[in-house]
C-alpha cells in the first residue's frame, strides 16, 4: 500500500526534501504503550505503562537496566530496543572494561546515534521501530535522552513517547518548574500522573501495569518492585484525574503493544523527523 | 635475532652479551587463605605485593568482592589477576542482564574454572581461592589450579605460602592425625583466631608474604571487612 | 580496544594491491622487541596532601653510554594527569602518541568530560597486558599521577601489566634506592606538605645520581595540584665530589 509515490524505500527523498521511510518508523513508536522520562537536580525517573499481548500473556518489559548508571523505556518494537539495548550494554561493559569508569550518558547516546543513522542511509537497512527515553547519572548529573528511528536524539528535562504521550507532555510541560527542585519520591508521583493523563477513562494504573525504575547520585539504575510501586500508586490514588489534557494523538486503542488484526488499520500520520528549517 | 643477520655478515659479528629473553610472566607472591563454616565463610589475603627481593607495595587489596555473597582472592602473576578480575566481573554483569538474577557463587566456581582453563596454552598464572555462600546460605570454599582444576572443599591455602599453611589447616580445622579428638562444628570466633595465627606463621617464613592481611567476612547479611597487622620486614 | 579488533581481523578489499612482506630476508624478519635499545633510568614519585609530584632524569642512555643528554620523560597529559616513564624511549613516544590522540580525540567530543587519572592507568594496563600477551612488549615502567575528582590519584604500569597504586612509587633503580628514603621519611611524617614532598624528591634524585650509573644530574620535576600542572626543569642536581679526594690513597 503506497499512499506516496516516494515512500518505496528509505533513502528515497521527497521532493518537499522529506524521507516518508524514516517518518513511517517514527510512528511505529506512538504503537508502543506511553513511557515517561523526567528529572530533578540528583535524579531521573523512568515511568512506564505495560501492556499485555493478550489476555493468556505476561506484561511486555518496558524498562531494560544497561549498566549500573543508565537505565533505558522503550516504545515501539520491542525486539528493535533488544538489539538496542545489548549494544548499549556492550558499549558500557567495554568502557568499564577498559577505562575502570562509567561511560558518560551523553557518549552513550551519540555512540547511538551514530549506530541508528546508518540505517536511514542505506536501501539494504530498515531504521529500528522503536523509541527510547534513556535516564542516566553521571559526572555532570542526571540526565534523560530521548532517541527516535530517525537517529535524532534529544537532552531532555522531561518527555513522554509512545501512545496518547501528548497528554503526558502536557502535564510535564505544565509541571516542568516544580520538577528539578522535587525530591526523588515526588518526582516518581509526578511521572505517575503525566502517566496516568496517557490513559483512556475506563483503564487505571495497577501494579501490574506500570514499571517505575530511577538512577540518581550514589544509586545504581533501579527497577522498582511491585510492592513498592503498590506503595507510590496509593500516594497519588484518589486524585482528581484530569484526563487528557492536550488533544490526543489518536482514538483510544486496545492497551496492546502491536496493533494486531484490527479492522480499521490506524492511518499513519508522519510527524516531521528532521529539522527542515 | 643477532645471529640471524651475523650469519649473513660474518665480518660484524661480535661477542654481544647475552640479552634478556622476555618472560610473560612475574612472580609477585602473596597468599590467600579462605575458611567456610554453615552459615559463613572468611577469606584473607596479605596486603604485601613484590618481585623478587623488592616490595612494589604493602598495601595491595588482593580480595575481590564479585557479588555480596562471594569473594575471589587472586595471588602469583599480578597482571595476570587483574585481567582475570576484570574479566570475570564484566563475565557476572553480562550473566546478570541475560537472566535477571546475581550469579550465586557455584555458578561463580564453574566459570571460574572454564575461563581458567579457556587460556591453557597461555594460562593466567595465578592462584585462585573463591570463596561464598551457596544458593542455601552455607558457606564453601573453591580452590584452582592456573588453569582450571577446581576442586571445592571447607578450607584452603593459596598462593606463595599455600604449602607452607596447608598442613596446618588441616591439623587445626580438618583435626587430620589427630587421636581422641571430636569433630565440632567451626564457629566465626575460631576461624578467625585461625586466620590471623596462620598468617602470622606464613609471615615469619615466607618472604613474599607479611605486612598486613585483608579479610572478608561473608555471611548473609552481606560482607563485612577486616584488616590485621603482620610484620613489615 | 574490542572495536579495533574487528577492524583489524576484517578482510581487506586492498590487500591483493598492497605489497605482501618478504619473509626471506635477513632485514624482514618478525623481530618484537626482547630488550630495550634508547633507555630513561629512575622515575620518582610521592602524593603529598592535596597533590603529586613526579621526577625523572632526562638522560636517554645507549646501554652503558650516555648518549643523549635531553629527553624529556614526564609530560601533561590533562589539567589534571601528569605521566612519568622510564624504560625504552621510542616505545614511550609510541605510547605518548596514543595517549595525546585519545586526549585529542576526547577534546574533540566537547561533551565537558576529560580523562581521569584512574581511567588512563586503568587503560595503560590494558595496553601494556595486550601487548606482553602478543609477546611484544612495551618495555616501560609509567607512573600515573593527577587528581581524581580532588583527591590525589598515583599508580603505575609496568611493561606487563603489572598495576598498583600507592603514596610512594619508584621505577627502576629507584625502587631499590629511592623507595626505602622515601618510606622511612613517609612514616614520620605520613601527609608532607608540598615543599616538604618536592625537598624529599630533589633528595632522592641526588641520591640516584649519585649511586645509579645510568642516571644524570639534570631532572624534570612535575608538579600537579588543583592549582593546575606545573612541568620544571630541566633542574639541576646540586653535586658535591669533594669526598673523592678523601677517598684516594
Amino acid at each position: 500500500m503506497f499512499r506516496n509515490q516516494y515512500d518505496s524505500d528509505v533513502t528515497v527523498w521527497s521532493p518537499q526534501g522529506r524521507l516518508h521511510q524514516v517518518e513511517y518508523a517514527m510512528e511505529a513508536v506512538k504503537l508502543g504503550s506511553a513511557t515517561v522520562g523526567l528529572k530533578n537536580k540528583t535524579h531521573a525517573v523512568l515511568v512506564a505503562l505495560k501492556r499485555a499481548s493478550s489476555e493468556l500473556a505476561a506484561h511486555q518489559q518496558k524498562v531494560i537496566p544497561i549498566d549500573e548508571h543508565i537505565g533505558i523505556a522503550i516504545s515501539g518494537l520491542t525486539a528493535d530496543a533488544r538489539i538496542l539495548s545489548r549494544y548499549m550494554r556492550t558499549e558500557c561493559l567495554n568502557h568499564k572494561y577498559s577505562h575502570d569508569s562509567y561511560l558518560p550518558v551523553s557518549r552513550l547516546i551519540s555512540q547511538l546515534g551514530n549506530k541508528m543513522q546508518v540505517c536511514t542511509q542505506r536501501y539494504d537497512r530498515r531504521p529500528f521501530g522503536v523509541g527510547l527515553l534513556v535516564a542516566g547519572y553521571d559526572d555532570q548529573g542526571p540526565h534523560i535522552y530521548q532517541t527516535c528511528p530517525s537517529a535524532n536524539y534529544f537532552d531532555c528535562k522531561a518527555m513522554a513517547i509512545g501512545a496518547r504521550s501528548q497528554s503526558a507532555r502536557t502535564y510535564l510541560e505544565k509541571h516542568l518548574d516544580q520538577l528539578s527542585s522535587s525530591s526523588l519520591e515526588e518526582l516518581i508521583k509526578h511521572g505517575l500522573r503525566a502517566l496516568r493523563d496517557t490513559l483512556p477513562n475506563e483503564v487505571e494504573l495497577s501494579v501490574k501495569n506500570v514499571s517505575i525504575a530511577y538512577v540518581g547520585k550514589g544509586v545504581p539504575f533501579t527497577i522498582v518492585n511491585e510492592t513498592d510501586t503498590g506503595k507510590y500508586l496509593g500516594m497519588i490514588e484518589g486524585e482528581e484525574r484530569r484526563g487528557g489534557g492536550g488533544p490526543p494523538d489518536r482514538p483510544a486503542e486496545p492497551l496492546r503493544d502491536d496493533a494486531g488484526d484490527q479492522d480499521q488499520p490506524p492511518e499513519p500520520r508522519p510527524s516531521v523527523a528532521m529539522e527542515t528549517e | 635475532m643477532t645471529a640471524e643477520v651475523n650469519s649473513y655478515y660474518p665480518d660484524y659479528a661480535t661477542e654481544t652479551p647475552k640479552q634478556f629473553q622476555f618472560s610473560p610472566y612475574a612472580d609477585n607472591g602473596g597468599s590467600v587463605v579462605a575458611i567456610a563454616g554453615d552459615d559463613f565463610v572468611i577469606i584473607g589475603a596479605d596486603s604485601r605485593l613484590s618481585t623478587g627481593f623488592a616490595i612494589y607495595t604493602r598495601d595491595q587489596n588482593k580480595l575481590f568482592s564479585l557479588s555480596k555473597s562471594t569473594v575471589l582472592g587472586c595471588s602469583g602473576c599480578w597482571c595476570d589477576a587483574l585481567t582475570l578480575t576484570r574479566i570475570l566481573s564484566a563475565r557476572m554483569q553480562m550473566y546478570e542482564q541475560e537472566h535477571n538474577k546475581v550469579m550465586a557463587t557455584p555458578a561463580v566456581a564453574q566459570m571460574l574454572s572454564t575461563m581458567l582453563y579457556y587460556k591453557r596454552f597461555f594460562p593466567y598464572y595465578v592462584s585462585n581461592i573463591l570463596a561464598g555462600l551457596d544458593t542455601d546460605g552455607k558457606g564453601c570454599v573453591y580452590s584452582y589450579d592456573p588453569i582450571g582444576h577446581c576442586e571445592k572443599a571447607t578450607y584452603k591455602a593459596g598462593g606463595s605460602a599455600g604449602a607452607l599453611l596447608q598442613p596446618l589447616l588441616d591439623n587445626q580445622i580438618g583435626l587430620k592425625n589427630m587421636q581422641n579428638v571430636t569433630p565440632a562444628p567451626l564457629t566465626l570466633e575460631k576461624a578467625l583466631a585461625l586466620l590471623k595465627d596462620v598468617f602470622i606463621s606464613a609471615a615469619e617464613r615466607d618472604i613474599y608474604t607479611g605486612d598486613k592481611v585483608n579479610i572478608n567476612i561473608i555471611t548473609k547479611d552481606g560482607i563485612k571487612e577486616d584488616t590485621f597487622e603482620l610484620r613489615k620486614d | 580496544m574490542f572495536s579495533n579488533n574487528i577492524v583489524e581481523n576484517s578482510y581487506d578489499p586492498f590487500q591483493m594491491y598492497k605489497k605482501k612482506p618478504e619473509t626471506a630476508s635477513p632485514f624482514n624478519f618478525v623481530e618484537r622487541s626482547k630488550a630495550p635499545v634508547t633507555t630513561g633510568t629512575s622515575v620518582v614519585a610521592v602524593c603529598f596532601k592535596n597533590g603529586v609530584i613526579i621526577a625523572g632524569d632526562t638522560l636517554g642512555s645507549y646501554g652503558s653510554l650516555a648518549r643523549f643528554r635531553n629527553c624529556p620523560r614526564i609530560i601533561k597529559v590533562n589539567d589534571n594527569i601528569i605521566l612519568g616513564a622510564g624504560g625504552d624511549y621510542g616505545d614511550f613516544q609510541y605510547v605518548k602518541d596514543l595517549i595525546e590522540q585519545k586526549v585529542i580525540d576526547e577534546q574533540c567530543l566537547d561533551d565537558g568530560f576529560s580523562l581521569k587519572p584512574k581511567s588512563l592507568y586503568c587503560w595503560l594496563t590494558r595496553i601494556m597486558y595486550n601487548r606482553r600477551s602478543k609477546f611484544d612488549p612495551f618495555w616501560n615502567n609509567f607512573v600515573v599521577g593527577g587528581l581524581q575528582d580532588g583527591v590525589p590519584f598515583l599508580g603505575t604500569v609496568d611493561k606487563l601489566g603489572t598495576a598498583y597504586c600507592d603514596k610512594i612509587v619508584c621505577t627502576g633503580y629507584g625502587a631499590y634506592i629511592a623507595i626505602p628514603l622515601l618510606r622511612d621519611a613517609f612514616e614520620k611524617n605520613p601527609n608532607p606538605t608540598e615543599q616538604e614532598a618536592r625537598d624529599l624528591v630533589v633528595k632522592c634524585m641526588e641520591v640516584l645520581f649519585y649511586r645509579d650509573a645510568r642516571s644524570f644530574p639534570k631532572f624534570q620535576l612535575a608538579v600537579i595540584t588543583k592549582e593546575g600542572v606545573s612541568i620544571e626543569g630541566p633542574l639541576d642536581i646540586k653535586q658535591n665530589w669533594e669526598v673523592a679526594y678523601v677517598t684516594q690513597n
